[in-house]
């Protein structure tokens, strides 16, 4: 397979799963805010969508661009925004794109697929945000991307496109995992007893499983209670949720391995070494040794991942075989 | 008044013979259900992204290619004719590529003056002495065909660089099987499905010698090119790669692509890019779009392009004229196909006459292509008359005039209903070691009432064209 081929199925994929996370980030954002402003402890509540933004890194660039945060800007920001690389629209406009430029290495239902997405999404504005509801419009970006993955399993091959499809999901989605996880942890839940839990955390820790569409996975493992430490695990280390760290390193280094067809790539062994860090990490002693310096360095790890990634196939030496 | 020829009825307005059930099915389907089909057709055109993209316009702009239900029908005797005109006429064009580029015995013999072959633009002196695989020159052929007032089929022009347009061939074969299947269960209507099948081997074969198991590619511009979705269509139909410029490189006269697993050898490539493009150290030096040292790979015959540069020599507006005297001279037969009378405006008397005749001829550009710099006399205003003698005056050798000719209509559906418009055909030829003409082709409409212009560029759609097998 090409280079760019591969390069373009990857982003397809990584595109697809970021607008999806990010109509979960708002759908986070949102149910955050609708907790009463007592419970806020103090904060406005822009608190939630300045959150967002932050486990983005854009709540600098967006306050010097609109001077303050609110909770309706910041939702235009994150889906409407041309301007905004990140935002759910430039996400579905730039999948589709990639897409386009191999049609070649994908099936027509595919592409046929994320350019009816892209059609939709490309007429959503402001007004119609306003007529059919946040919650509709989430609701229908998270089909859209359903669809396309749906898709891709039912009809495309199992071969090297359908392998970068699948990196670019679980890289991107590891990487949500953690951004996720901060947006509710970055005031640390670790060392607070269970009992001690207010209705605030509660609802703010079962907020995030709702936007994951989790809730049900955490009851069915037996969880009493939700708390930070049950819910934490859940998203890093639990090989029961689709959308897990553990989840997704493991399908990298599955797939790395098939890919690489060799053990000693060395993306291959980064790819293994990610997976232990979560395989065999207990969640008591990452909460002990503080959940945000965990979650760093685990976001580097998979920097370094998706670097490796693109460096072993995305990039030709043009060095011909003998 | 010049008599007209419509496709579907005869003179007295009955529907002729071949078109009978079609026109019956279109009495007896309910306005509404056509409207439902038509509506349909759109949006199935709109999900799968068939789409070409308009230059002149923003960049990027892309737009459908307006699709009319009516389809052309050719029957079974006419296409016939049409086949064995096609065949010999790219034959002869294929032979004279050969001899142009080698001992020029059609030059030598003054059967076409030197100068105009030689001093073509089109020309291209590095192909001078080159063996090509099977004396193959132009692989994949487009010929424009019309249908004149007197009901007889006239070459326009021949396609000998890239020829664009099968896609919509075969996309408009699928949209017409899918919006009325019943038809061509009750007909035979001759196959078009296995094109990609057809230009496969044909690429295949003319590999470069001793390659078993060659590695064909499909080169591209990129994404913003007007015909992108084509050459998409193309590659994923025959199962190859669709390559960049950038994803290929050279050494030591062997061309690699840059793959996930490193450096593969590529042995055919079927170029979409025209040959200014394809190298930028031996044509155009700021060329981004080709392959440095590709020309040198090819020279040395490790890599085979199709269409082999310099086609353009052979189906260049100055030297269409003189395609039934090589036809005469390779092939010792006569035209099976005719040509459109043409003045060559680099002679005094043609250029003499042209001018006084402005209002009533077309004149085109010798290289101009999809319909740009092309004058229609009797629909262009007085002012566009005489902007286009100004630019004649000052380069006659530029221009060939020829009579406007009625093309035949075919309904079609317009705002007002079903409506006469001008239709033209292009069939397209493969030639490997066989030469293959697909039954059927491309047939472009000009949408505006009287309009003769029938490219997609300016506003032109396309039906699907049916070839009777009985």
């Amino acid at each position: 397979m090409l280079c760019r081929t591969a390069s373009d199925l990857y982003w397809v994929a990584r595109h697809m799963e970021r607008a999806e996370n990010t109509a979960r980030l708002i759908d986070l954002a949102q149910r955050m805010a609708m907790l009463p402003e007592r419970f806020e402890r103090g904060k406005a509540s822009a608190a939630p969508w300045r959150r967002a933004l932050d486990a983005l890194g854009s709540a600098d660039g967006y306050l010097a661009r609109h001077g303050r945060i609110d909770g309706a800007g910041v939702v235009r920001h994150l889906l409407l925004s041309p301007d905004n690389p990140a935002s759910i629209h430039s996400c579905f406009r730039a999948a589709r794109e990639s897409a386009r430029a191999q049609r070649v290495a994908i099936t027509s239902e595919m592409y046929e697929d994320l350019n009816t997405s892209w059609l939709e999404i490309r007429l959503l504005d402001a007004a119609q945000l306003d007529r059919d509801g946040l919650n509709q419009v989430l609701e229908r970006i998270k089909i859209r991307s359903a669809s396309f993955r749906g898709v891709t399993i039912g009809t495309l091959g199992r071969g090297e496109g359908y392998q970068f499809l699948q990196l670019g999901v679980f890289i991107e989605r590891a990487d949500w995992a953690i951004r996720l996880l901060d947006v509710v942890g970055s005031h640390d839940g670790a060392g607070e007893a269970e009992e001690a839990l207010d209705a605030a955390e509660y609802f703010r820790w079962s907020a995030l499983l709702q936007s994951l569409s989790a809730f049900e996975t955490y009851r069915r493992l037996g969880h009493p209670a939700v708390t930070p430490t049950g819910v934490a695990e859940l998203m890093l280390l639990s090989e029961a949720s689709p959308r897990s760290l553990q989840t997704c390193a493991q399908s990298l280094h599955t797939v790395l391995r098939d890919l690489g067809g060799s053990a000693r790539l060395d993306v291959v062994r980064q790819a293994g070494a990610a997976e232990a860090q979560t395989r065999y990490a207990r969640i008591e002693d990452i909460l002990a040794g503080g959940l945000e310096h965990w979650l760093q360095a685990a976001m580097a790890r998979l920097t370094a991942l998706g670097d490796g990634i693109h460096r072993q196939f995305m990039t030709s030496t043009d060095v011909v075989p003998a | 008044m010049r008599p007209r020829y419509d496709e579907m009825h005869d003179a007295a307005g009955a529907p002729r013979a071949h078109y009978r059930l079609f026109a019956d099915w279109l009495e007896q389907t309910p306005e509404a259900v056509l409207q439902g089909k038509r509506r349909e057709a759109d949006v199935a055109f709109h999900r799968v992204g068939i789409t070409f993209t308009v230059y002149g316009e923003d960049s990027g702009n892309e737009r459908l290619i307006p699709f009319d239900m009516v389809p052309r029908i050719v029957p079974a005797a006419e296409w016939r004719m049409l086949e064995s005109g096609l065949r010999q006429r790219v034959h002869a064009l294929n032979l004279f590529l050969q001899d142009v580029y080698g001992e020029r015995r059609i030059l030598r013999e003054g059967r076409i003056p030197a100068e105009l072959v030689l001093g073509n633009s089109a020309y291209r002196s590095e192909m001078q002495g080159l063996r090509v695989p099977g004396g193959v020159y132009s692989h994949i052929s487009g010929i424009d065909l019309v249908r004149a007032g007197d009901g007889e089929y006239y070459v326009l022009e021949d396609n000998l660089r890239v020829p664009s347009g099968v896609s919509y061939m075969l996309e408009n074969r699928r949209m017409m099987a899918r919006l009325i299947p019943e038809l061509f269960a009750r007909q035979q209507i001759a196959p078009v499905e296995r094109y990609p099948d057809t230009l496969l081997r044909t690429l295949r074969e003319a590999a470069p010698e001793g390659i078993d198991t060659p590695t064909v590619a499909v080169l591209t511009p990129g994404a913003f090119n007007s015909a992108y979705f084509e050459h998409a269509f193309l590659a994923q139909q025959m199962g190859v790669e669709l390559v960049e410029g950038a994803d290929l490189f050279v050494r030591d006269d062997t061309v690699y692509a840059r793959t996930t697993r490193g450096p593969r050898r590529v042995h055919v490539i079927y170029r979409r890019i025209n040959d200014d493009y394809l190298d930028p150290q031996v044509f155009r030096p700021e060329s981004v779009l080709g392959v440095p040292g590709l020309f040198g790979a090819y020279r040395a015959g490790r890599v085979t392009l199709a269409n082999a540069p310099g086609t353009g020599v052979a189906d260049d507006k100055s030297v269409y004229p003189y395609v039934p005297e090589m036809i005469r001279f390779y092939l010792s037969e006569e035209p099976i196909l005719h040509n459109v009378p043409t003045y060559q405006l680099r002679d005094p008397d043609a250029l003499r006459y042209t001018l006084e005749h402005l209002h009533e001829l077309v004149v085109k550009e010798v290289h101009g292509a999809g319909g740009y710099g092309m004058l229609v006399g009797p629909a262009a205003s007085k002012a566009e008359i005489e902007d286009f003698r100004a630019r004649i005056l000052a380069t006659p050798e530029n221009y060939i005039a020829q009579p406007t000719l009625s093309l035949s209509t075919c309904p079609t559906f317009v705002e007002s209903g079903l409506a006469p418009r001008h239709i033209d055909l292009r069939p397209y030829i493969l030639s490997g070691r066989r030469i293959q003409v697909v039954p059927g082709g491309l047939t472009r409409v000009a949408l505006r009432e009287g309009s003769l212009v029938v490219n997609s560029s300016q506003g032109g759609g396309t039906k699907d064209t049916w070839v009777l097998e009985a």
